[in-house]
């Protein structure tokens, strides 16, 4: 029987955006499904969120935003990313963000988007599928 | 029946007649995930005195009210929340609503005016105008209240950190309108406590955070009467996933210890406590929140009385603003939210609030869209003018469901509040991050109490559709208004009189280093075309700034 492998994820939440709800109830189940989190927290800028994922080592960057900023934070975050040399970080993200903003963001790079409602247990099936 | 012999034949009910049926389910609890059982009766409230515990409308306890008429006075302030984009927009959407029987306003500011930053500082970019109205100087003010006369409204304002700020905003826009501070009334939130517990918009660290509640609280006292200098809030407690009993006594910890720092600083205590409310979530479980309201009354009056030996009348009343809980709501089958919504609203107006927010359908998805907002407003409308509730006061009192509810909430926030004090009190709690704890530990259960079905959310995790598409309109926001707003500050700092608004920076940093009244100098600021995010940077400078340590 081969070994499973042990995801890293690096929560956090952009911006100026302080709801951390969504953000800490994923964190919790991720790290409940067995996965090593690491919850950055809030107010973080693109620069800080890839600095913290490339030192951590991170497979999955996981960011919560419900400000409508996601449209500038989300395609930065996966070009600092690509930039460092660490494209092969899957960017994931959560929050209240329309159809076609996810179409467009999929588009740039982000390797998936959940909305209100998604039940945890689909984001852990995600983050082990990759 | 004494309560012994009524517990003995409940006993004898449940088991005989009770037990014949069987149940649908294996538990019924509250959205809170508190027990409820199949049936109260006098026994449930036997401990209830009606004079101590409940007394009439208007009088001590206040139980049943803080006026002796209530909605048959006058109706509730039908206050909806709102604003987005730049000021001319949001404007136009007041304008609406006042002409569409909207009693008051309410200003939703963007995060960057949230968390005192100008529309052009690096973090803000992308949050211009987003989740609601940017506001960078005293023009921007001017222009959201262009045509709509401060004297003869009052007007909500939700900003906590920076509220000294936009207070004075607000104060210059109304004394270039024509009125004086006296005739001027309102709310800012200006509750920083909650901030640290829940919402998570804070600036500087607690300290001088309360040093600047009190400067306001004592400025308003003398200088503009009608404000309401803080507005305490558990509603983003309840959003951030606490349960309604964490929410009240997380709340009234709040307010206690603004009232306890007011006194620290030498306030009469019923120079300040008339003007302090209160704000709170109402939640789907309808029982439950009218529990909560009616038990938040009775235990702030006899905090303040007892406690804090407060003489005056109106220093005891718990006055309160009531929001729908945006978190109930679903992205799913939106339009079920108008539902929920009805429901969330009808309990505060049985709890008795004051003043109502009604969410729109749409929040969960965008902004609200104008058919959105006028549906909510409606939505109060019909509670208020066909329903029939208010035509008596506190209809469901002598409910024994309803005081047997009460009084849980009330021994259960008593409790917290022990808690509270066991860790030093709110201050030293925030520290420890007690609350955060709690209310992420509440959020966590009530997520896995949906994903295990135990709790069913109509369309979201039973009779859903299986291909949906969301068919309501949503509001967009223009990305060019963030352009617009950037290019507006900039011209607000290269217009206005420099040397005058050197001035009133320095008198500014002089009082923040010393201990005089930091209120006038920030009016000063305001007329010197001082921009927030300029006024916060002396503050920061001076007061530092506030780090979490993250927990989840």
């Amino acid at each position: 029987m081969s070994e499973k492998k042990t995801h890293r994820v690096l929560v956090a939440k952009p911006g100026l955006d302080g709801h951390d709800r969504g953000a800490k109830v994923v964190a919790r189940a991720l790290r409940d499904a067995g996965m090593e989190v690491i919850y950055l927290g809030l107010h973080q800028t693109p620069e800080q969120i890839v600095q913290a994922a490339v030192d951590e080592d991170v497979d999955v960057v996981g960011l919560s935003i419900l400000s409508g900023a996601h449209m500038t934070v989300f395609p930065r975050v996966v070009e600092m990313l690509r930039e460092r040399g660490a494209g092969d970080i899957k960017v994931v993200g959560g929050g209240i963000i329309p159809e076609e903003d996810i179409e467009a963001l999929e588009a740039l790079g982000v390797a998936r988007l959940f909305t209100p409602g998604t039940p945890t247990s689909e984001i852990v099936d995600y983050i082990r599928s990759l | 029946m004494d309560e012994r012999e009524y517990r003995a034949e409940k006993e004898r009910w449940l088991r005989e007649t009770y037990g014949e049926e069987g149940e649908r389910d294996d538990h019924f609890v509250t959205v809170s995930s508190e027990q409820v059982e199949p049936l109260y009766g006098p026994g449930d409230i036997s401990g209830l005195d009606y004079e101590r515990d409940l007394g009439f409308p208007g009088e001590f306890p206040y139980t049943r009210g803080i006026r002796s008429n209530m909605y048959r006075g006058r109706l509730w302030t039908m206050r909806q929340f709102s604003g987005f984009g730049t000021a001319r927009e949001t404007n136009a959407r007041y304008k609406f609503l006042l002409e569409h029987g909207q009693t008051g306003l309410s200003v939703a500011f963007d995060m960057p005016t949230i968390m005192g930053r100008d529309s052009d500082d690096p973090m803000a970019e992308g949050e211009v105008g987003r989740c609601g109205v940017a506001i960078d100087s005293v023009l921007d003010m001017q222009a959201l209240f262009d045509g709509i006369s401060l004297a003869s409204i009052t007007t909500s304002m939700t900003t906590n950190a920076p509220a000294s700020i936009l207070l004075a905003f607000y104060l210059v826009t109304g004394e270039r309108q024509g009125a004086s501070f006296d005739e001027m009334g309102g709310t800012i939130q200006n509750d920083i406590l909650k901030e640290y517990i829940a919402q998570k918009s804070w600036i500087f660290p607690p300290r001088p955070s309360l040093r600047i509640i009190t400067d306001i609280m004592r400025f308003c006292a003398a200088e503009v009467p009608r404000w309401n200098t803080i507005s305490i809030s558990g509603y983003h407690i309840r959003e951030a996933g606490s349960t309604a009993a964490q929410e009240l006594a997380f709340t009234l910890a709040d307010g206690i210890a603004y009232v306890q720092a007011g006194v620290e600083a030498g306030l009469d205590v019923d120079e300040f406590a008339p003007r302090l409310s209160f704000f709170f979530n109402s939640h789907v479980d309808f029982f439950e929140e009218i529990g909560k309201y009616r038990a938040a009354r009775r235990i702030w009056a006899r905090v303040m009385k007892e406690r804090f030996g407060a003489k005056k009348e109106e220093s005891l009343l718990l006055r309160f603003h009531t929001q729908t809980a945006g978190c109930s709501l679903t992205a799913q089958q939106p339009e079920n939210n108008i539902v929920r919504t009805a429901y969330e609203g009808l309990a505060a107006v049985l709890g008795g609030t004051q003043s109502l927010h009604t969410n729109s359908m749409d929040e969960v998805l965008a902004l609200p869209s104008e058919k959105a907002a006028e549906i909510a407003l409606r939505t109060q409308q019909i509670i208020g003018y066909e329903t029939g509730v208010s035509n008596t006061i506190d209809p469901l009192a002598g409910s024994y469901f309803v005081e047997a509810m009460t009084d849980r909430m009330e021994s259960e926030c008593l409790a917290c509040f022990d808690e509270i004090e066991a860790e030093g009190g709110v201050l030293e709690a925030i520290e420890k991050g007690y609350f955060q704890r709690r209310i992420a530990d509440a959020a966590y259960r009530y997520q896995m109490e949906i994903e295990r079905g135990e709790r069913i959310i109509v369309g979201m995790n039973r009779f859903e559709h299986s291909d949906e598409a969301v068919d309501i309109e949503l509001l967009k926001i223009d990305p060019a208004l963030e352009t617009e707003q950037v290019a507006s500050v900039r011209r607000v700092r290269a217009e206005r009189d420099q040397p005058a608004a050197d001035d009133a920076m320095s008198e500014l940093r002089r009082r923040a280093e010393g201990s005089d009244n930091l209120m006038p100098a920030i009016i000063e600021c305001a007329r010197a075309h001082l921009t927030q995010g300029e006024i916060v940077g002396v503050l920061k400078e001076v007061f530092g700034e506030y780090k979490e340590r993250p927990i989840y």
